[in-house]
Parts: C-alpha cells; sequence; structure tokens
C-alpha cells in the first residue's frame, strides 16, 4: 500500500450497545461525502462499518464493552481513499479458522449466522485483520 | 437510538407483499419473519419482500431473512425481493441470497414474473 497523508482524522469510542454501529456508519458517511465518494460507494462503505461493528460487539467479549473506531481520509493532495481501523480489546481470534460460509450449508444449519467477514470483505477494496489474546483490530479501506 | 423498522403488507392471494421501512437489524428481521409466518398461515406460497423503505440492513437481520428462504423452501413456496439498493443487492449476491430468492428491479416486475 503506498504512503499517504492523513487529510482529515476522526476517531470514535462507542460503546458495544444496540444500534451504536449506526453513530459510527453515520461518521463514515459524513468523511466519505467530504471525499465526493459515489453514493454505492459510500453504502458499501456504511454496511462494512455496521458488518464490522456488530462482529466486535458480538463476539469480542471486551471487558471494557467498547470498541475504538478510527477514520482516516487519505490522498496526496486530493482524497484518495478512506480508512477504518475498528479495534477492541477482546479475546480475539484466529482468522484463519474461519470457515468461509455457504448459503446451501446455512439453510440447513440451525445457525444462519457468520457472515460478517464476508460482507466487509466483498464490500471494501482492502481488508486486514489482526488478533491475539489482547484484542482483534480490523482495518479496511475504500478507493475513492 | 434508531426507530423500530415498520412493516406492512399488501394481500394479492396467493402472494402477498410485505413493505419495509428503516433499518433490518435483528429486531427487524424478527418483524418481518413474524409477518412473513402469519401470512404463510394463511395459504401465502408467494412472498415478494418490498425493500424500498430500507437502505440499510446487516448480517444479522439477513440471517432471519435466510430462515424465511429456508421456512418457503419447506412449503414449496417462493421468496422474492424487489427495490434493493445496489448495496443490498450486492450483498444479497455475495451471500448467494440470489440462487434461492429472485432479486426483481421493481414491484410491477415483480409481481408479473411472480404471477406467471
Amino acid at each position: 500500500m503506498a504512503s499517504s497523508a492523513v487529510l482529515r482524522e476522526v476517531t470514535l469510542t462507542l460503546p458495544m450497545l444496540p444500534d451504536m454501529e449506526i453513530a459510527a456508519s453515520k461518521t463514515a458517511t459524513a468523511l466519505a461525502e467530504f471525499m465526493e465518494m459515489s453514493s454505492d460507494k459510500i453504502d458499501e462503505v456504511r454496511m462494512a462499518v455496521v458488518e464490522a461493528c456488530i462482529n466486535s460487539f458480538e463476539h469480542s467479549q471486551a471487558d471494557d464493552r467498547k470498541v475504538e473506531i478510527q477514520f482516516a481520509v487519505l490522498g496526496n493532495d486530493e482524497p484518495e481513499r478512506l480508512q477504518i481501523t475498528i479495534r477492541d480489546s477482546g479475546v480475539g481470534f484466529t482468522p484463519e479458522s474461519l470457515v468461509k460460509p455457504r448459503i446451501e450449508d446455512k439453510l440447513k444449519a440451525a445457525s444462519k449466522r457468520g457472515w460478517g467477514l464476508t460482507i466487509i470483505k466483498g464490500l471494501m477494496d482492502e481488508v486486514d485483520i489482526h488478533s491475539g489474546p489482547r484484542g482483534t483490530t480490523v482495518v479496511m479501506s475504500k478507493l475513492r | 437510538m434508531t426507530e423500530m423498522l415498520k412493516v406492512t403488507v399488501d394481500r394479492r392471494h396467493p402472494m402477498a407483499v410485505i413493505y419495509t421501512e428503516g433499518y433490518i437489524n435483528n429486531q427487524g428481521g424478527e418483524e418481518i419473519a413474524r409477518v412473513a409466518y402469519d401470512l404463510i398461515d394463511e395459504d401465502h406460497k408467494v412472498l415478494l419482500l418490498n425493500l424500498q423503505g430500507t437502505k440499510i440492513v446487516n448480517s444479522i437481520g439477513i440471517s432471519i431473512l435466510i430462515e424465511i428462504i429456508e421456512k418457503m423452501l419447506e412449503i414449496d413456496g417462493k421468496l422474492a425481493f424487489c427495490n434493493l439498493t445496489p448495496t443490498i443487492e450486492k450483498t444479497f449476491h455475495i451471500m448467494g441470497l440470489a440462487q434461492y430468492a429472485k432479486i426483481f428491479p421493481d414491484e410491477g416486475v415483480a409481481l408479473g414474473e411472480l404471477a406467471g
């Protein structure tokens, strides 16, 4: 990933409470609009942010019940990329151990859940996950 | 913080159109499922979910929609969608829902095809 300057940055710390993901999605929308992203791309970023927050709320088991979200508009002169970092201090997981969900299997399974990362990867241009016993950090970005 | 999803129904036996307005999250998905299962009990075997009033969904809500698709397959019925935002449609394709539930651009096209 080429280095670029941070043109604008916002950090939110959200309690893990119902619908708090919407607050994060509104911040993502404001920054994406500042970058003059297309409305379809803005919607994709919003949805990815919602999924990343929900994953953290549901699975992190973080004692502080908080998630930190950093939004950064990156570029050289002009905004080029929106990078969003979602960080929790939960128990972590092994990303490599996750099985990609398949609709054929989910239709027969008792639990239909487990789509978050698949959706995030499908909607964003780049996604990196770092996870360990002290928490999980998801870094995802979308080009303008 | 967000308002509860509003769900309304237009019964056109044996079809029914379910309209949503708002965020399809856990509670929203449960409300759609409650309405859908009531319609199935009334012997509606073709359900069209018109999402024109929904701009955002999450994977928990979509998981509940998968439960409805499973139920419709069990009774030899059909669930279809129309008026999706491009992102919701893209998400349904990413998840593979489109293999089991048709997606139509608008309600007119959907009703025409589903009635045929």
